[in-house]
């Protein structure tokens, strides 16, 4: 079954539509032309999300119960306001430049039908924002996904002995919120002789691991080839990328949480309020599409570590995992590790039956 | 030209319709408008601290403003059940309601998109949605469909009223040839809204407690039942304060609408929960914790029987004449339709399709003092909305208010 599967993978027949079929030869770089790593030469933009919040609230405030259209009325004011900030005469460069900056935000494009300019731009524009409020230079890769390449995922549920590593791993390095302790990894503790029981698991302790007489398993987003999450949005403002990848325009979200509803894993999750990361741990090696610091009222998932994964890395969490519990790799390529476990274990993924497609696939020793 | 002159003087005439009134009147509105305003002040710490002053979590992401939405497009809906017979079989006794309901369906449907506005994280970003400026995912997502399909039944509510009224104020009479496509175009577009908004739930593999072939029928259902309920109690109180005249033959025949719309909702919930009980599986969980509880987890029990227990009482009540047929039992009968299907259709459906998670979880929803808040000042502007509509229309239907082109000439 697997191995029927990854032949047609590979020869890009997957069960899926694939809404990116307008193809990869942007390719690899970063603005700097590095195609891994941080090129050093861009930066995010976290408090400057901070900033346009503060605008969105006033005029929201206003916009009570008002429709579409009068959002967009709205926005406009927001606009304006730039505009009159960055032509007052008073104001000094650096306003008139932040001004400038969130004037082009505001109004940019879905990333997702961004050219590579237009991707490197509003990452520049980010890089800069953040610099001009906190003064410290962050990375922002917008490499887009490399051809001949489709990511999977194995989970050993042998050997995971529920320390939960790969989640705080998880957490630092996609700069989560801290206040609510937003995870995108969850480890269900199960009872021996209980099978997969789901409903007699406990995602959420607190004793010493591994305890007598349980096994443990993770899930987190598990990057189906045929989304539900992507059809519902009604922005596309969530696609699947070519390399697998199911990923999130944070700017580009309107925040109606359809995906979360219809997302039958558990994969996605909201800033409810304002995300907060210690500026001293906010991991600065960033993708526009990953770990780059979100704002209130948007959706968020595992992208894999996309700022890792597409740089020649492995995710954090498996990185993270003291175990070998985890696995990840390149499907398309014959010699990786995942593909010797899908060919050599007997694997099987969650919920098969509602056609998803999961890329994240379990196994035992 | 002369027709804007008559706009601009049906626009004057509608405010100083709507600015003089009895004390009754003013007090009613004052009391709206300082609801609203406490649903604005509410809104207000919302948009500041964001969603998480609401009682939603990740693990149940939609809540009361999504569980009012759906309720309100079923009372939008219904609005048709008056339009059909008055526009189409060309039944007279609906006649005089049919503004009302329609007004009633405005009311409703701006509601909804209040309430989805409301529900947003980024209303700010809105503009996304819009086709051509933004990127609207049709026809993947249901989503855009409800927003096409709400819009386009708002503009024929709006519409259609306002040619009727507009030609009446002049003293003249509906061309039928102009309005009659429209009320029949409204009549199937009523259908395909609530049809629609069954559909965001029910294509969602990811969620059995929704993904149920009956869940569109059963809108419909309860929809003709619950708005019908609605446009009868709230004719009832036009004819007490106001002169405009409405027959009890009236009342009587939508009575008969909601008793059968009522009696087909309760048949429809016997068979879901037959399906769900006879033979549990794990996809009847929802349904478990919907109806007993799950874990010791209780919190929707109250909520559930109580909407049950009203809904089976009211249809009795409503299924034998004698009783229909004495006005303040089909008062009472209709306020207690209308509250269960509220209860049936927010927390009675939207709530369980997250409980338990998709693994499992069994984490419970309250929802907070801010978001109740919200909630009672959108419907407190709806019933603000709806008063104007209707007390312009029903002074230019009963001839008070009109073109007054002799003076000028």
């Amino acid at each position: 079954m697997v191995t029927i599967i990854l032949g047609m993978s590979s020869n890009k027949k997957w069960f899926s539509l694939n809404l990116n079929s307008k193809k990869a030869e942007s390719e690899d770089t970063c603005g700097c032309g590095k195609t891994s790593g941080g090129c050093g030469s861009h930066k995010p933009a976290i408090g400057e999300e901070a900033k346009k919040d503060g605008f969105d609230q006033v005029f929201d405030v206003k916009m009570d119960r008002r429709t579409a259209f009068k959002q967009l009325t709205a926005s406009l004011a927001i606009g304006a306001g730039a505009i009159s900030t960055s032509c007052s005469v008073i104001s000094g460069d650096e306003t008139k430049e932040k001004a400038q900056i969130d004037w082009e935000e505001q109004f940019k494009g879905n990333y997702k039908l961004m050219t590579n300019e237009e991707k490197n731009g509003t990452v520049e524009r980010l890089v800069r924002s953040y610099q001009l409020r906190t003064g410290k230079t962050i990375s922002m890769s917008s490499k887009n996904a490399e051809k001949d390449v489709l990511f999977g995922y194995a989970f050993n549920i042998s050997k995971c002995q529920g320390y939960m590593d790969c989640v705080s791993a998880c957490v630092e390095e996609n700069n989560q919120d801290r206040n609510s302790q937003m995870e995108y990894i969850r480890i269900h503790e199960m009872k021996d002789g209980k099978g997969f029981n789901f409903n007699e698991a406990d995602d959420n302790y607190y004793h010493e691991v591994p305890a007598e007489g349980h096994f443990y398993m993770g899930t987190q987003c598990f990057h189906c080839d045929n989304p539900p999450c992507i059809e519902v949005c009604p922005v596309q403002a969530t696609w699947r990328e070519d390399d697998g990848l199911v990923v999130v325009d944070y700017d580009w979200c309107v925040g109606c949480r359809y995906c979360m509803a219809a997302c039958p894993y558990d994969g996605r999750r909201f800033n409810w309020s304002k995300p907060e990361v210690p500026e001293e741990e906010v991991n600065k090696n960033q993708h526009y599409l990953g770990n780059r610091l979100r704002k209130n009222g948007v959706v968020e998932k595992c992208t894999f570590c996309v700022q890792r994964s597409r740089a020649g890395k492995n995710p954090a969490c498996v990185e993270a995992c003291p175990t070998g519990a985890r696995i990840f790799g390149n499907l398309l390529d014959p010699d990786s590790t995942i593909r010797w476990v899908l060919e050599n274990k007997k694997v099987f993924r969650l919920k098969e039956d509602l056609g998803t497609e999961p890329k994240f696939w379990y196994f035992m020793d | 030209m002369r027709r804007i002159k008559v706009f601009g003087s049906l626009v004057k005439d509608s405010i100083d319709v709507i600015t003089h009134g009895s004390k009754k009147y003013h007090i009613w509105m004052a009391v709206l408008s300082f609801v609203m305003l406490v649903g604005m002040y509410c809104y207000s710490i919302q948009l500041d601290e964001g969603l998480s002053v609401t009682g939603m979590t990740d693990r149940v992401s939609w809540g009361l403003y999504i569980s009012n939405f759906t309720f309100l497009v079923g009372v939008a809906a219904a609005a048709v059940m008056l339009v059909m017979p008055t526009y189409v079989l060309k039944d007279v006794d609906f006649k005089q309601a049919v503004l009302i309901g329609e007004g009633l369906a405005v009311a409703a449907l701006l509601m909804c998109l209040a309430f989805v506005v409301a529900d947003m994280g980024g209303p700010s970003v809105l503009w996304h949605m819009i086709p051509g400026i933004g990127v609207f995912n049709f026809p993947n997502s249901m989503l855009t469909w409800d927003v096409l399909v709400l819009n386009g039944y708002l503009f024929l509510n709006i519409s259609i009223p306002f040619y009727i009224l507009f030609t009446r104020y002049q003293g003249k009479t509906p061309n039928p040839k102009i309005y009659v496509p429209g009320a029949l175009l409204s009549v199937f577009w009523a259908v395909g809204i609530h049809l629609v908004t069954a559909f965001l739930y029910q294509g969602l593999q990811a969620r059995p407690f929704w993904n149920n072939a009956l869940l569109g029928p059963r809108f419909l259902a309860s929809a003709f039942a619950a708005g019908p309920a609605l446009i009868i109690v709230v004719l009832a109180i036009i004819r007490t304060y106001t002169l405009f005249k409405i027959e009890d033959k009236t009342l009587k025949k939508l009575a008969m609408v909601v008793t059968v719309a009522a009696q087909i909702n309760l048949i429809m919930l016997i068979s879901e929960l037959f399906k769900e009980f006879y033979a549990p599986t794990h996809h009847s969980e929802s349904a478990y914790y919907l109806f007993f509880g799950l874990d010791g987890k209780t919190a929707l029990l109250p909520w559930i029987w109580t909407s049950i227990s009203m809904n089976v009482l009211a249809t009795v009540m409503l299924t034998f004449h004698k009783l229909r047929n004495n006005f303040r039992v089909l008062f009472f009968a209709c306020v207690m339709l209308f509250v269960a299907i509220w209860i049936e259709k927010g927390f009675g459906l939207i709530v369980p399709g997250f409980i338990p998670g998709p693994y499992g979880k069994i984490a419970e929803y309250t929802p907070t003092g801010i978001e109740i808040g919200v909630t009672i000042g959108i419907w407190a502007f709806g019933a603000f909305v709806f008063t104007m509509l209707a007390k312009t229309a029903i002074k230019i239907e009963t001839g008070v208010m009109q073109y007054k082109n002799k003076k000028s000439t």
